[in-house]
């Protein structure tokens, strides 16, 4: 299905991925909207955290991996030669489903990014962790403890710690890879009262086991099954009327 | 029984039994050498007795009482040991071992039986001197000259005091004048004598030049003579000046000895003094032991010179090891290719580990000192040939040597880190933007730091307390100058040192003096072993210290 009324951040064309002899994504078919939750769902193994990889070329650290097809972000094939990957993933941030702050304070973690591309003012940088501490809600906690180890937080506040270390770098687009799933819940609704701010800022796309997340925090929704991408549309429609059998099946729990 | 079995208590005791046989080994060994190494300080009474000799003579004897044995009267026979008519054939006799010293009138160490020894008596003006040669001194003070006034009975001995102390400043001066000062003079004339061949051996240089040249060194060379000639005479004073006084004692056998006071190091009289004196006494010699320098083939005074030669070898060791060591294995488990070429590497890397260090020893000698310390020797000091400079055994070799000894731990420790940092911190930094070596850098790295320093901790502790290889590549018995002093570099590398390890070897079995050496091979042996403790113990605290900035919560 392509997107009526929204502007196209990305745009996945016929994208294929091996993984040595066996396939993992086939023929995969997908449009993104800017500044809008895309989420993907499907069973463990569907290939729907190998499909997000792909937007920042995560896959690229896989040796036997070998990529077909290709990827339009704003008009350009990040597969293309000559990309800068450093450059891409600048523009497109990850955070993962473990939180992995780096062993450094709060503010290094922060600053990490910026300091990567040269930024060494002082002002600035206290700005811009400000600012992204600010965005991932969690600067009344920490703003006085900066210089304090990142570990020291705990497990919600470390994913909304490397959530702001994502945005401290100015992405056009989040990939969220089951960003809530080792958290409790309140640290879970934390986590996703953010997903909805954030989405203003940025393009989002989200990998999640749990279909009430899915359904709770997306704008689209796309079903994954064994490396097909089988359904894919607005998220109030995949909930209510799904098209496809398997869709129908996953999402009322008669199967993964 | 079964049910005992089954219930796994043998295993439980098994275990519990390996630990506690594991630690009676250890304790028993740090206090057998902590007790015989410490004790050797402490200020014994000194004994008077006398006693039938060989030939039926009355003897008197007085010395520090060591240890005593139980022989069997036949072998006491045997060794000339004349029994009383009425003694059993097949009893059993005691001897004690007496440390008598006068070493330059007769034995220092005998052993004497105690079946024909009169009561033993702690008299009270009886005093040990500790000299600068021939060990010590047990007697009686008869008499001191100080120029023309001489000193008996009770003022003798405050005299000997003021004399001792009064000597030992002035040969303080004279080891000072004669190590720095006179010492740098010999080190410029050297340097002036290494010009001048310099010069000979550049073809460039014109006769004219030459002659010019040969005049001005000439003339330096007058005036370090002249400075020279002045030090001599000041040392002449000075030793003039200690040979003032002298001492008169009477041995224990009545026999009456003169000496100069400057050929003594420090007098006490044990027998007088109290507890606390003598605790006083322990801790000046302790510290003297520590501080001092080796006299008498290193049988007596300190071991100075091979602490700071220990300590100096194994800092440059870890100086080079750690940096090799670290980005060899940053580069095995990071970059290199994992393949069957790497296993190999790797599988010989570790079997480094697995040479007998001895070897290493060899390889150092044959390869650096010869090869790589003769190249350096063409390359820059061309002028000293054919004495060698950098082309013998020395500091920088024997610190060369143990770093590829340990370099195969210190890898193993920091692959073993670095395999150990989990793959999503990697991808955090990687999605950032982050090249691969800025994610090594400033990520990867520091959290591996703990294993590296864990690395360096196991090298230190093998490298300072290797012996065998250092003998080959610049450990000495005996070093005349420290490694690190004031004259320009500061830092000699290539000198050779004195090692704590070796020294014991030295002291031990090199020595002509079994008996006085045996003390001394304990207490090198307690501060070798407490030297790689506090090593370790400073490497440990780093190593905590950088683990509680890097605490990750799986850890």
């Amino acid at each position: 299905m392509s997107l009526k009324n929204e502007k196209i951040k990305i745009a996945v064309n016929d994208l294929n991925l091996f993984y040595g002899k066996d396939q993992a994504l086939k023929g995969v078919n997908l449009e993104v909207a800017e500044n809008k939750v895309t989420a993907f769902i499907g069973p463990s193994g569907c290939g729907k955290s190998t499909l997000l990889r792909c937007f920042n070329r995560m896959n690229d650290l896989v040796d036997i991996c070998r990529i077909e097809g290709e990827i339009m972000l704003d008009g350009e094939n990040i597969y293309q030669k000559g990309i800068d990957v450093a450059e891409l993933r600048r523009s497109v941030g990850m955070v993962f489903q473990k939180p992995n702050p780096f062993p450094k304070s709060i503010y290094e973690n922060v600053a990490y990014g910026l300091r990567l591309q040269g930024v060494k003012s002082k002002r600035i940088l206290d700005e811009a962790v400000e600012e992204a501490l600010q965005g991932a809600a969690l600067w009344d906690e920490v703003k006085d403890r900066l210089d304090v180890n990142a570990f020291g937080l705990s497990g919600g506040q470390q994913q909304r710690l490397v959530i702001a270390r994502a945005i401290a770098i100015q992405p056009d687009v989040l990939l969220l890879d089951e960003p809530a799933s080792a958290l409790d819940p309140i640290s879970t609704l934390k986590i996703e009262e953010l997903i909805h701010q954030l989405k203003e800022r940025f393009t989002i796309l989200i990998v999640t086991h749990n279909m009430q997340q899915a359904a709770r925090v997306s704008d689209y929704t796309a079903f994954m099954y064994m490396g097909d991408m089988v359904e894919f549309g607005k998220t109030n429609d995949i909930f209510t009327n799904p098209t496809k059998k398997q869709t129908e099946d996953y999402i009322t729990g008669r199967y993964g | 029984m079964k049910n005992w079995i089954k219930s796994g208590s043998p295993w439980i005791w098994l275990n519990g039994g390996a630990v506690a046989i594991c630690m009676i080994m250890v304790v028993g060994l740090i206090g057998l050498i902590a007790v015989r190494g410490l004790a050797h300080f402490w200020p014994a009474d000194i004994v008077e007795f006398t006693v039938t000799n060989e030939r039926g003579e009355e003897q008197i004897v007085m010395g520090e009482a060591v240890r005593s044995q139980i022989i069997p009267a036949a072998v006491a026979e045997d060794s000339g040991v004349i029994l009383p008519e009425d003694f059993a054939e097949d009893g059993i006799i005691t001897r004690h071992l007496i440390k008598q010293g006068n070493r330059d009138f007769g034995r220092d160490f005998a052993w004497y039986p105690d079946v024909t020894m009169s009561e033993w008596r702690t008299p009270q003006n009886a005093i040990m001197l500790e000299r600068r040669e021939w060990g010590d001194f047990f007697g009686f003070p008869v008499e001191m000259r100080v120029d023309d006034e001489v000193f008996r009975d009770e003022e003798v001995w405050p005299a000997l005091q003021a004399s001792v102390e009064r000597t030992g400043v002035l040969f303080d001066d004279l080891r000072r004048i004669e190590r720095f000062e006179v010492g740098r003079i010999n080190q410029q004339i050297e340097g002036l004598r290494l010009e001048q061949r310099r010069l000979a051996l550049d073809d460039t240089i014109s006769e004219a030049e030459m002659a010019e040249h040969v005049t001005r060194l000439e003339i330096e060379r007058g005036i370090l003579d002249a400075e020279y000639e002045v030090l001599r005479l000041e040392m002449e004073e000075l030793r003039a000046a200690s040979r003032r006084d002298t001492l008169v004692a009477r041995m224990a056998n009545g026999q009456e000895v003169t000496m100069s006071v400057s050929t003594i190091v420090r007098a006490t009289q044990p027998n007088t003094m109290g507890m606390f004196a003598k605790l006083g006494e322990y801790v000046y010699r302790f510290w003297h032991f520590l501080t001092g320098e080796p006299r008498e083939a290193n049988t007596e005074g300190g071991i100075f010179p091979a602490i700071f030669g220990t300590v100096t070898m194994v800092l440059i060791m870890s100086i080079i090891v750690s940096p090799f060591g670290v980005l060899a294995a940053i580069y095995l488990r990071e970059y290199a290719k994992q393949g069957p070429l790497l296993k190999i590497i790797r599988v010989s890397v570790y079997n480094l580990a697995g040479v007998p260090s001895i070897v290493f020893g060899v390889f150092g000698l044959g390869f650096f000192v010869y090869i790589v310390g003769g190249s350096l020797d063409e390359l820059f000091y061309p002028e000293a040939l054919p004495s060698p400079t950098f082309g013998r055994p020395g500091l920088i070799w024997a610190s060369l040597t143990l770093a590829l000894l340990t370099l195969p731990v210190v890898i193993v420790s920091t692959e073993e880190g670095l395999a150990r940092i989990p793959s999503t911190v990697r991808q955090g930094s990687l999605a950032l933007g982050a090249t691969k070596s800025e994610t090594l850098w400033k990520v990867v790295v520091p959290l591996a730091t703990p294993a590296m320093m864990t690395g360096v901790i196991l090298a230190i502790a093998r490298a300072a307390g290797e012996v065998a290889p250092l003998m080959l590549v610049g450990v000495v018995k005996l070093a005349p100058t420290l490694p690190i002093d004031g004259t320009f570099p500061f830092v000699h590398l290539e000198r050779s040192i004195m090692h704590l390890g070796f020294h014991i070897f030295d002291v031990g079995f090199q020595s002509p003096n079994v008996e006085a050496a045996r003390p001394l091979v304990y207490a090198t042996a307690l501060t070798l072993v407490v030297l790689i403790v506090a090593l370790n113990m400073t490497a440990i605290s780093v190593r905590n210290r950088l683990r509680e900035r890097y605490r990750s919560e799986s850890d």
